[in-house]
């Protein structure tokens, strides 16, 4: 049964050694070796649509893991509960992010059947965190969806305590996908393309795709913004870079 | 987008959780992306107890209208009632 898959809550080695909760999806007997991936939430939380991506991931051959950012600050909550406990403290720190991303990487080239290939993939916040762990840390792939504030710093007054981080493209380890809707402001069509001339100016392997009709968060299916034709191929394009770059 | 605004204040009075009452002691109000309403943005309010950890809290997600619909039935109710009950 090439197609089995197994899935649920671990414990990881993230940031500062901390042990922290995951959730690994991962193919139980494919055949031959597979690649891995980090999946990286969005700014809802460690949720049940973001653990359904991860199996998404395990169904098409990929071992598929993800940390659960907020675990630290709310242990046993709910991930909307945790959401909003993180949001209030202005979001995870970047070297957090870019150390619980090391730890799950980590984890899944030791799996029995690893071909020692990770990608990464984030979506929303994640998207951001995403391309910081590529730049960051040596990955075979990353995917980027609609993250903000690479390019331009949240506007004054929020609390979100990042800063943009286009200055680390040149540190980018891996070929980048790049995802974006054409509605979204942050980020907006005009940032990505300002994104994607840097990458071109650098030299680093990267590939684009805008999405007309689609705005932020298009692959979320339980919400409003969820835009199947964007989505649909969002997940086509992932499956042929994946498989590029991430297959044995 | 995922707009971050928040305004944040002190509070005294007590909400009903999922593990039942609490004291609160702060809320949230902010407009962003709600987990729960079918909008793309909402007003959302939390009531919490940073105290008692995360799960303490209350969340509503409401449509612009509907938030400034319950702002003003609040001031109304509060004008409405005599002073010397307040």
């Amino acid at each position: 049964m090439k197609d089995a898959l197994m899935a649920g809550t671990i414990s990881i080695t993230g940031h500062g050694g901390d042990e922290i909760e995951a959730y690994l999806a991962r193919p139980v007997d494919p055949g031959s070796p597979f690649g891995s991936v980090v999946v990286i939430h969005h700014m809802p939380g460690y949720d049940a649509e973001t653990q359904e991506i991860a199996r998404r991931f395990a169904a098409n051959g990929y071992a598929a893991l993800m940390p659960n950012l907020y675990y630290r600050e709310a242990p046993g909550a709910s991930p909307d509960d945790a959401a909003a406990a993180v949001r209030a403290l202005g979001g995870v720190p970047d070297e957090r992010l870019v150390g619980d991303v090391a730890g799950a990487a980590a984890h899944l080239r030791a799996l029995d059947g690893a071909n020692g290939k990770v990608g990464v993939i984030g979506y929303c916040s994640g998207g951001r965190q995403s391309f910081l762990a590529a730049c960051s840390l040596q990955l075979e792939a990353a995917v980027d969806c609609y993250g903000a504030f690479i390019i331009s710093p949240p506007p004054e007054g929020m609390p979100l305590k990042v800063q943009p981080i286009i200055g680390l493209a040149k540190d980018l380890s891996c070929p980048l996908l790049g995802l974006f809707g054409a509605d979204d402001k942050n980020p907006a069509p005009a940032e990505t393309q300002e994104l994607a001339k840097e990458l071109s100016a650098l030299g680093k392997t990267h590939e684009f795709h805008t999405y007309d009709g689609a705005g932020h968060a298009f692959f979320a299916v339980n919400r409003p913004s969820y835009r199947v034709e964007a989505a649909n191929d969002g997940w086509q394009r992932i499956w042929e870079f994946f498989g590029r770059y991430l297959a044995s | 987008m995922c707009t971050y605004l928040t305004e944040k204040i002190q509070i005294t009075g007590s909400g009903k959780g999922s593990a039942g009452w609490f004291a609160l002691s702060d809320a949230t109000v902010y407009f962003d992306h709600p987990q729960h309403a079918q909008a793309e943005h909402t007003l959302n309010i939390d009531f919490l107890n940073p105290g008692q950890g995360p799960s303490a809290r209350v969340a509503v997600e409401l449509t612009a209208e509907s938030a400034r619909a319950l702002a003003r039935a609040i001031e109304a109710t509060l004008e409405a009632t005599p002073a010397s009950l307040i």
